[in-house]
């Protein structure tokens, strides 16, 4: 069969305005986590500590947020529901005496039928409507867990400082390392949870639901199974953030387990860091969790709303300049070193035509 | 070998006042290549979305495969082995154009390897090589076409419904096209069509059933129904 008369392939340029992304390679994991192993070595301050125990822990949340919100294209701003879901779980059962380990666990399918339970109303509407009725319902549960008794009200719930072991998920506060490698190994989990969803049939019928829902129903995906069940590992991956979070902070209140501006960060990591990228809402998270620990520092006291001034101009300039976050800026600077890399490697071996490279980048 | 595939049995669909189909019947063979025509806002684009799942029924039957799937939704019909094409392409964008492919195979196969393996078949066969690792959306409304049709072979349907694959190419785009159409159909899939060029619908059909304001006004071999004085009639209006 010959091709069509008029025949265009695309060219470089094009391809770069709709680039097809693929799934991370082992080496590209394996250099991520090296170089975050190795961060609380190079950096040995404890403030430095914190900022990655936080930027992980957001990371995770934010890496969850991710598969819904960017592979599966639903936008959720009720992601502080999971969050939440995970740090008054963990916080309730720590207080009863359970082990931190198998609260956070039991978390996990709660938080799955949660977003699931949610999904199920809310994926009948489509594009904003849907990111609208996620707020509400993230703002309900929000209003009735600040005012019904029983969970805490406005007060929140404290945890009990207990003897420092990794069985009790506490550690020293002269050394916040072990904190660190915790939440470096939980990020671990959530990103191969990602990656293992991504890579198969499921993977695929996500990204097709997100390019067209009615085209992806004609090819067999049973469009609103593969959102609940996107919706779901998002929701678990969201409550595993929760949990540590409140490990480490030893307190939950519904502002700084429920919150709106939660949810908002989770999205906004993403898109700063690159929506729909698999690295994109971990280096979001960390450039967010640097900046704000920066105003903090600069502006001390006022701080919270400065660095959300910040960072609101910081998400302006990458969406005007690159849609697809930090990580795609970093990848076009990338791009000509490697090609260069490329270029040396060849003539070196076998000398090729330079174009042939310059189509592959 | 004759057995039937599709019957459409008094299929009605109204919008409101007005009825797109009103108590079509017809039924398709096994292995057939069926023509749909009909002047435009005639149904056929209606016809199309209730057969494939997408529109439901407000009256009459629907039986696929000696089932009766009336009203089903779209992803059962397609596991069932209904493929389809859209009249405005609709492909998976950020995909890659075997990606596009894989997506559609997985309803088949649940393996990775395997989908990818009949993927690239399915490209060999819709001559979508060239183009195989670009991003759909990068494609050229032809190239859409053909991957809009890639893309329903790739489910390995039963039944194909091609809407308007043909409209909108240049004459050497569409003879390719109708290449690839007549290969489907000799490999065991049985085409229902939906086609404005004549040219191409007449020597292609072995059956054309004729719509005009959502009823049926004729049903035959392509020869007859040319010359059927309702469907003229339909087209060029009554003589004076």
């Amino acid at each position: 069969m010959s091709a069509p008369t008029v025949l265009h392939r695309p060219s470089p340029a094009r391809l770069r305005a709709f680039p097809v992304r693929r799934l991370p390679s082992w080496t590209t994991a394996v250099v991520i986590v090296a170089a975050l192993a190795a961060y609380p070595l190079v950096f040995a301050d404890s403030a430095a500590h914190n900022i990655g125990i936080l930027a992980l822990t957001f990371g995770i949340a934010a890496t969850g947020w991710n598969l819904l919100g960017g592979y599966a294209g639903q936008v959720s701003f009720g992601h502080a529901l999971y969050f939440g879901t995970g740090a008054y779980t963990t916080a309730l059962l720590v207080r009863d005496g359970w082990s931190p380990w198998l609260a956070i666990a039991l978390s996990l399918p709660l938080a799955a039928l949660f977003a699931a339970a949610v999904g199920w109303p809310c994926f009948r509407l489509r594009h904003h409507y849907y990111s609208i009725a996620t707020i509400a319902v993230a703002e309900i549960v929000f209003i009735l867990v600040t005012n019904l008794p029983g969970l805490g009200q406005a007060n929140g719930w404290e945890l009990p400082v207990v003897e420092p072991s990794l069985a009790n998920l506490q550690f020293s506060l002269l050394d916040k390392r072990p904190y660190y490698y915790v939440a470096l190994g939980f990020f671990c989990v959530a990103a191969l949870a990602v990656w293992l969803f991504l890579r198969g049939r499921a993977g695929n019928y996500v990204r097709a639901i997100r390019d067209d829902q009615v085209a992806a129903a004609a090819v067999g995906i049973d469009v609103h199974r593969y959102k609940l069940a996107a919706a779901a590992l998002s929701g678990a991956i969201t409550a595993l953030a929760g949990g540590f979070y409140v490990m480490y902070v030893l307190f939950v209140d519904p502002p700084s387990g429920l919150g709106l501006d939660l949810s908002v960060s989770f999205t906004l990591m993403a898109v700063l860091g690159g929506v729909g990228r698999f690295w994109g809402p971990l280096l979001g998270a960390w450039v967010l969790v640097f900046v704000q620990d920066l105003t903090r520092q600069e502006f001390s006291g006022s701080g919270r709303s400065v660095d959300l001034l910040l960072y609101g101009a910081l998400i302006v300039l990458v969406s005007i300049t690159e849609p697809g976050g930090l990580l795609a800026i970093l990848q076009r600077l990338w791009a000509p070193v490697a090609r260069r890399l490329g270029r040396a490697s060849r003539t070196e071996t076998d000398p090729e035509p330079v174009e042939s490279a310059e189509v592959k980048a | 070998m004759s057995a039937t595939l599709l019957k459409v049995d008094n299929l009605s669909c109204r919008f409101g006042g007005l009825w797109a189909n009103r108590d079509v019947s017809f039924s398709v063979e096994q292995g057939a290549i069926m023509g749909l025509i009909g002047p435009n806002g005639a149904g056929k684009s209606t016809l199309f979305a209730m057969v494939a799942g997408a529109q439901r029924p407000t009256a009459g039957r629907l039986h696929f495969d000696g089932r009766d799937v009336t009203g089903w939704p779209p992803h059962a019909a397609a596991r069932a082995g209904v493929g389809r094409t859209f009249q405005l392409m609709r492909v998976f964008g950020s995909m890659s154009v075997l990606d596009n492919l894989t997506t559609a195979s997985f309803v088949r196969h649940s393996r990775l390897r395997d989908a990818r393996r009949r993927a690239r078949e399915v490209a060999e066969l819709a001559g979508l090589v060239p183009v195989l690792d670009s991003p759909a959306a990068s494609l050229t409304a032809a190239w859409k076409k053909r991957l809009e049709m890639g893309r329903a072979l790739a489910t390995d349907p039963k039944l194909l419904l091609l809407d308007e694959v043909l409209s909108g190419l240049t004459p050497t785009e569409a003879r390719e096209a109708v290449e690839i159409v007549r290969t489907i159909n000799r490999g065991g899939v049985t085409i229902l069509m939906v086609e404005h060029v004549m040219e191409v619908i007449m020597p292609l059909c072995h059956r054309l059933v004729v719509l005009h304001y959502g009823q049926k006004i004729s049903e035959g071999a392509p020869e007859q129904v040319a010359h059927d004085p309702a469907v003229v009639e339909a087209y060029l209006g009554k003589a004076l």
